[in-house]
């Protein structure tokens, strides 16, 4: 497979930072109140996670290790004032439904986590592709999230009448609501591993990436029991094993 | 007779109890109520509680189908979440609205946690208070026809006592059950004869029901909306879900806690709670969110109650001794 497809693919499918990494908790559950928040943020998340990408992949040499994250932070900050200023000034309402989650962007985990993870160590295309799938993964969560939620908890479809056409449909208003967003995402989340559990039966390749899932120890699951070292003995036990 | 002269070395106690038996002795109990509730509020209640079983029953066949379990329906703990359920929706309840609700319980609330045994909070409960947010207009219309004539038009007392004042309800009314409300909880002499079954039986003890009732009396004598007025308080026992929740659903076997003192901590804190809501919230009632939300302190108030294993120095003690 093309290295280029192949983060594509890794963002959407087999390291979905929504339904696989669980990144970026916060937006996913907060603004997918409707499909349209859920897409916006998506794709303007997209957006600073592409550019982000590309600017930490070429400055990779410059920062020096120490003030990696600061440097990281000042990148991610700039770029979200941008959108978060374009989003204003061209999409007023949907800069209004999404609020703080805008400049909330900036300590968003995908971003620092693939700047830390993927884009300080490999070049700017690569990097590019890397955002460009991460990217689309967390779009497809969030409208997938947002969408249902929608069609339940107010039964349209993108605004526009669905289920409320209906004659007599009643909303199921838990579902706009914070209770609905966690129960849509944990059965996503099922389905998902189901999706993924049959594809490692059929035999594509799906194994958990051995090592750090994002690099970023603050946001891992898996931190308190991790010594690093272990992590580094996995990953060269399954390099000797292939 | 002869099955019970068995000779054998260790005294062995034999009881013929088990889950459906147990389950069974709760619908025994549960009866009187639904019956009431049938009487009150007519045939449309009968039809809304079958339904409600009904799918709860199914959708725990189908679930233990579909993830190839063991059958489990034959415990009949899905009959008792179905009906304690329907007992909880006004009667003018979309039935649709009861199916979603029963599919809930089950299999949200019950099944997707490991099953009977496993569930973290009151099935039952559980699905109505995702009703109750859910579909809060259908949940809290109360107003009855009976053949064409408004048998009862708009609150609960307790949502009269809140609006209007003590004045406005009839407190034996209350007892004997002509008020609006749910299905189950109007009468509440028919939830205590189902109470007394339930207790002469063996399958509930005083402990929860008690401590529960006891707290919540005191804190409404103290803090209600009339406070030191006697008549108030049993007004806030009698007039809401209060005798059905106490007696019913807070002695759920699986979602209180095992230990006695803990029990009693725990129909505290469900008497504090639902004291809370119904004198400082935004709903006139409380019951079902004050359970639930002590469900989830039961892990909690089990580690603390731990009792002493006979002979067995207490570690603090220990450590003074050393």
């Amino acid at each position: 497979m093309n290295k280029y497809v192949e983060r594509l693919y890794n963002g959407v499918i087999k390291e979905n930072p929504t339904f696989v990494l669980m990144l970026g908790m916060c937006p996913t559950l907060a603004v997918t109140s409707s499909a349209i928040n859920g897409l916006g943020m998506g794709l303007s998340t997209m957006v600073v996670l592409i550019c982000s990408n590309l600017l930490i992949s070429l400055f990779r040499k410059i920062i020096p290790n120490g003030v990696r994250i600061p440097a990281y932070i000042v990148i991610v900050a700039s770029l979200v004032t941008v959108v978060q200023l374009l989003m204003q000034a061209y999409m007023q309402d949907l800069s209004k439904a999404l609020g703080v989650y805008i400049p909330l962007i900036v300590v968003n985990c995908i971003i620092l986590g693939r700047a830390e993870s993927y884009a300080s160590k490999n070049g700017p295309i690569e990097s590019v592709f890397d955002g460009i799938g991460m990217g689309l993964g967390f779009t497809v969560g969030l409208t997938l999230i947002g969408l249902i939620r929608e069609i339940l908890g107010a039964g349209t479809f993108f605004n526009l009448p669905f289920l409320s056409a209906i004659e007599g449909f009643t909303p199921i208003t838990i579902f706009i609501m914070a209770p609905g967003a966690f129960l849509v995402l944990g059965f996503l989340v099922a389905g998902m591993n189901i999706i993924r559990k049959k594809m490692e039966e059929r035999g594509t390749p799906l194994a958990e990436p051995a090592g750090c899932l994002s690099g970023d120890c603050a946001h891992c699951g898996q931190s308190a029991m991790c010594t690093g070292k272990s992590q580094v003995e996995t990953k060269s036990a399954d390099t000797a094993a292939k | 007779m002869s099955e019970n002269y068995q000779v054998s070395s260790a005294p062995h106690v034999r009881a013929k109890d088990s889950t459906s038996r147990v389950m069974l002795y709760v619908i025994i109990a549960l009866l009187p109520a639904s019956l009431f509730g049938i009487y009150n509020f007519g045939i449309r209640a009968l039809f809304l509680i079958l339904i409600t079983i009904a799918s709860c029953v199914a959708s725990e066949w189908i679930f233990d189908k579909i993830v190839h379990k063991k059958n489990t329906i034959g415990d009949l703990s899905a009959v008792v979440t179905g009906l304690l359920l329907a007992l909880n929706f006004p009667v003018s309840l979309p039935w649709w609205e009861a199916v979603i609700g029963a599919v809930f319980a089950i299999v949200i609330v019950k099944m997707m946690f490991g099953g009977l045994g496993q569930n973290f909070m009151n099935p039952a409960l559980g699905g109505r208070c995702f009703l109750l947010i859910a579909f809060a207009a259908d949940m809290t219309n109360f107003n009855v026809t009976k053949n064409g004539v408004d048998v009862y038009t708009g609150a609960t007392p307790l949502a009269l006592i809140r609006n209007e004042g003590l004045s406005s309800v009839n407190v034996m009314d209350m007892l004997t059950g002509k008020i609006a409300g749910t299905i189950g909880e109007t009468s509440v002499i028919a939830i205590l004869i189902g109470a007394i079954i339930l207790i002469l039986c063996g399958v509930i003890n005083l402990r929860i029901p008690a401590s529960y009732i006891i707290t919540f009396a005191i804190f409404v004598f103290l803090f209600g909306a009339e406070r030191f007025d006697i008549t108030y308080v049993v007004a806030e026992l009698c007039g809401g879900g209060l005798m059905l929740g106490a007696f019913f659903m807070a002695t759920d076997y699986v979602t209180s806690p095992i230990t006695p003192r803990g029990q009693i901590l725990f129909g505290i804190c469900c008497g504090i709670l639902t004291g809370l809501f119904r004198c400082f919230g935004a709903n006139a009632e409380g019951v079902s969110f004050a359970i639930i939300l002590s469900n989830l302190l039961v892990p909690l108030i089990e580690k603390i109650t731990v009792p002493n294993a006979f002979g067995v120095v207490k570690v603090k003690e220990a450590k003074k001794n050393e």
